[in-house]
């Protein structure tokens, strides 16, 4: 039209540039966070897939539906994607990749360039882990016990190790780059102790990445030399000891536990303050067991081997030491618990699931302290009971808070508000289906079914039933969101830049942000969570 | 079969019945807590749910006591888990002095068991009710777990090196005997069951399996099968040390040091002769690695073990460190 101004909208960072190109050489934190959710997602659907077949099988207590070299096969590939291909990058490389920059109020990671290879790296190392699968798979377990892994199992392990070994280097070039970001490029008066829990939780995580992902590298390096050259490293036939595989396995394994959960805890950290509208209950205690809990997460790795094999004196060391690291995590559970004291309570779905988190999460904890107690441990391990106690931690605990985080920060990542009715209903089905999966699974270890069992004895069975059954109804809870935000992408409202009147950085930028985050580098006057210094700028009253 | 209730295994050991109660008492700990924080949960999003869009609460940031509290008492809790833990696993651990020995040998995919008496049998073991069992288990492959869920012990089965696992059963009964740790394709079909039998039955049935000979007279066969009788005489005057009045004693062995003679150090003088030569002695014994099944080495060392408390007849041995006097202490070997 001739004579009419024509408005422009601002470019977000979805539309500033356009092609594939564009995407697949971007060095955009938040598109980097994007390509991370479709790899992820991609992985969680075939890890699922797995998952399905395993009870499926196990619905009767004979081998019918698959052979049990299948089965084995079933279980060690759904262990290795969903932890080192899920788990493990779940949240710090898609939300942390989204949200670390934007709230600290910079323009983007310190290495964009390493953030986008960091992503090529991890995919690479999935397909050579997908190539193992297809050529037939690798039946050791996650945990590729040797001398099984080295000697025995006729399986694709070289491929599947090298994959793990690959995709490593994905995550200590995403853990460098979130420590060099959070020391050098925090915004004017964003000091450490202003920062929201999100970052000190990623910076936890971010130091175990650095400094216990090199040393599963060697160690996977060492079971390919064992299994290709024969180099006498933990088979006792070649002159090697099999436990010391344990040692180090765990060294590098147990605290990558803490990879998996810690980003779990900076997502609830920013949701239960959000929806209470209060200051995190205890800012400080909670932001210094985020330490705590990498520190101590590196001493604990024997508790997985009290009847290995090692001394009585070794195991009491391992037992107290793992007793010292529930602290920080029940003190993260109180205080959480007491910021919805005299709070202002929304019940919108990421607040479900974080309420939902911190009670799976609590019994996941406290089914560690049994596993932690020597004596207990000697007939649960090794059980469902360990099965079960994991998964409420990585799935009633990570997944959850990964769900939570998706839908809290849904409106800023897509500009769009997902339709709330059916994801509370979603919530909902995920809690139930989680429930009737995994705790059927505490029983069946207690009375003493072992793990990894492609055929048990048949009075374990209707507790079998019943996790089947479970399993079903929360492989739904998982796909209603993933189609609903899908269509809320298009179909959504707009969002605006703050729907849930919260108080970070990174909800005074537009939804979506524009390329660089912020149109002018903000200057930070008060702390974390700062209702009263906001209330008026967020009109309340 | 002795079914478990839905809540209960069977519970059929001397530490099954504590090991329940400390079980269920962490239950109630536990779940007193847990509910409570679930209570809290519900209560305050419900108490304090969101009135007005525009409310702004009262903003309470900390509360030292309140920190201090839940920092303290869970600590204090968790140090009372870990000190009954450790108690109860010294209890699961530790063997008692008297206890039977039976040999376990694991392979992928069968448990092979030897009972000193002869008795043999595979995935299947028979025990007296009310007597100690102590199993010495090694494995030919790779690792496996011997895991009675009804007696709550478990034990890893490694290869190339001794563990032991020890229980008392105190009901008579049929009970599952699961291999607990991942051993490859059929490690859910590597189960058994355990016999625990009246003392007078258990008697007949060793009895029974005893035909064979017992597990030293096995041994025996196997020292002249293997050739061990070649150099090991009993006259003193053999290429190799004397094995009589050997077991359980303490050796001085060449370049220094000394190493007591039970089982690891006997299975490893079969296996590696040179990794520690009786002192006075030459290299001169091959290696028996890759010619003899773990179940032959239980059977030599079972012969070993027989012919120690032998009554002195011929000149003292030299390399045996004699009780009261002091051994050179050096390279003691790892027990458990």
């Amino acid at each position: 039209m001739i004579g009419a101004v024509e408005v422009k909208p601002s470019r977000t960072y979805l539309d500033s540039q356009e092609g594939i190109l564009s995407w697949l050489l971007t060095t955009d934190h938040k598109r980097i966070g994007l390509l991370y959710v479709f790899s992820i997602t991609a992985f969680f659907v075939v890890g699922g897939f797995f998952a399905l077949l395993m009870r499926l099988e196990l619905l009767t207590p004979v081998t019918d539906l698959v052979s049990a070299e299948t089965y084995n096969k079933l279980f060690s590939m759904h262990g290795i994607i969903m932890v080192w291909f899920f788990l493990i990058p779940s949240i710090p490389t898609t939300l942390g990749n989204f949200l670390i920059p934007m709230m600290i109020g910079a323009k983007d990671v310190a290495f964009p360039k390493l953030n986008l290879a960091s992503w090529y790296i991890f995919n690479l190392g999935g397909l050579v882990t997908l190539y193992a699968l297809i050529r037939g798979g690798v039946d050791t377990g996650w945990t590729f016990y040797t001398p099984f892994s080295t000697s025995y199992s006729t399986t694709y392990v070289v491929a599947a190790a090298l994959g793990i070994f690959i995709a490593g280097f994905g995550s200590i070039i995403t853990g460098l780059n979130f420590i060099a970001t959070i020391h050098k490029m925090r915004a004017p008066g964003m000091t450490w102790f202003r920062l929201p829990i999100f970052i000190w939780s990623h910076y936890a995580t971010s130091l175990i990445f650095v400094l216990a992902t090199p040393i599963l590298a060697i160690t996977l390096l060492m079971v390919g030399f064992e299994r290709i050259l024969k180099v006498g490293i933990f088979d006792p036939a070649l002159g090697g000891d099999p436990v010391l595989f344990q040692h180090i396995f765990w060294f590098y394994s147990h605290p990558a536990v803490y990879i998996m959960i810690l980003p779990g805890m900076a997502v609830i950290s920013e949701i239960v303050p959000a929806f209470s509208r209060k200051p995190l209950f205890g800012y400080k205690a909670v932001a210094y067991s985020s330490l705590g809990i990498a520190a101590i997460g590196f001493l604990v790795w024997g508790h997985h081997m009290f009847v290995a094999g090692q001394s009585l004196y070794s195991a009491m060391v391992f037992s107290i030491l793992s007793y010292l690291v529930a602290v920080p995590s029940a003190i993260k559970v109180f205080n959480w618990t007491a910021t919805l004291y005299k709070g202002s309570v929304s019940w919108d779905t990421p607040m479900l699931y974080a309420i939902g988190f911190i009670g799976l999460f609590t019994i996941g904890g406290m089914t560690g302290l049994f596993l932690a107690a020597l004596g207990l441990d000697v007939h649960v391990t090794d059980t469902y009971f360990v099965i079960a106690h994991f998964h409420y931690i990585m799935v009633g605990g990570a997944v959850m808070a990964y769900l939570g985080g998706v839908h809290y920060w849904w409106p800023k990542i897509s500009g769009k508000l997902y339709p709330e009715g059916l994801a509370k209903l979603s919530a909902l089905i995920v809690f139930i289906g989680f429930n009737l999966t995994f705790f059927p699974q505490f029983i069946l270890g207690y009375l003493g079914m072992p793990r990894r069992y492609a055929a048990y004895p048949d009075e374990f069975q209707v507790l079998n039933v019943l996790s089947t059954a479970g399993a079903s109804i929360l492989g739904v809870g998982y796909i209603l969101p993933l189609v609903y935000l899908i269509w809320s992408w298009k179909y959504g409202k707009p969002a605006g830049p703050n729907p849930w009147r919260a108080t970070g950085l990174e909800w005074k930028t537009p939804s979506p942000p524009p390329q660089h985050n912020f149109e002018t580098t903000p200057v930070v006057t008060y702390d974390a969570y700062d209702y009263e210094a906001m209330k008026e700028e967020l009109e309340l009253v | 079969m002795n079914s478990s209730s839905w809540l209960r295994p069977v519970a059929a050991s001397s530490v099954s019945g504590e090991y329940d109660a400390f079980f269920w008492a962490m239950v109630l700990v536990c779940g007193a807590v847990a509910i409570g924080i679930a209570i809290a949960l519900i209560y305050f999003a419900i108490r304090y749910r969101r009135r007005s869009e525009n409310q702004l609460p009262p903003q309470i940031r900390v509360n030292l006591a309140a920190e201090v509290t839940w920092i303290a008492l869970p600590f204090l809790i968790f140090m009372g888990m870990f000190a009954y833990g450790a108690k109860l696993y010294l209890d699961i651990e530790r063997p008692p002095e008297n206890a039977l020995e039976l040999y376990v040998t694991g392979k992928q995919w069968m448990w092979k068991l030897q009972h000193p008496e002869g008795a043999r049998e595979i995935n299947e073991l028979h025990v007296p009710v009310g007597q100690s069992i102590k199993l010495n288990m090694i494995s030919q492959d790779v690792i496996h777990s011997f895991y009675i869920p009804a007696f709550r012990v478990k034990q890893d089965v490694l290869p190339d090196r001794y563990t032991t696992l020890w229980f008392r059963a105190t009901k008579a009964g049929e009970y599952h005997l699961f291999c607990a740790e991942y051993c490859g394709t059929k490690h859910s079909g590597m189960i058994g069951a355990v016999y625990a039998m009246d003392p007078h039955e258990y008697q007949v049935w060793v009895d029974r399996g005893a035909a064979e000979g017992s597990l030293s007279s096995l041994g025996e066969k196997m020292f002249h099968q293997f050739g061990c009788a070649n150099c090991h005489h009993f006259d003193g005057h053999g290429r190799g040390p004397n094995l009589q009045r050997l077991y359980g004693q303490t050796v001085r062995i060449s370049g220094g040091g000394s190493v007591t003679a039970d089982d690891t150090y006997i299975r490893e003088s079969i296996l590696d002769p040179r990794a520690k030569i009786v002192e006075g002695f030459t290299d001169l014994m091959p290696t028996f690695k890759g010619q003899i099944a773990e179940e032959q080495i239980i059977q030599l060392i079972a012969y070993i073990r027989a012919i120690g408390p032998q009554p002195v007849t011929g000149a003292p041995q030299p390399w045996i460190v004699q009780p009261g006097t002091t051994a050179i202490s050096g390279t003691q070997p790892e027990t458990r």
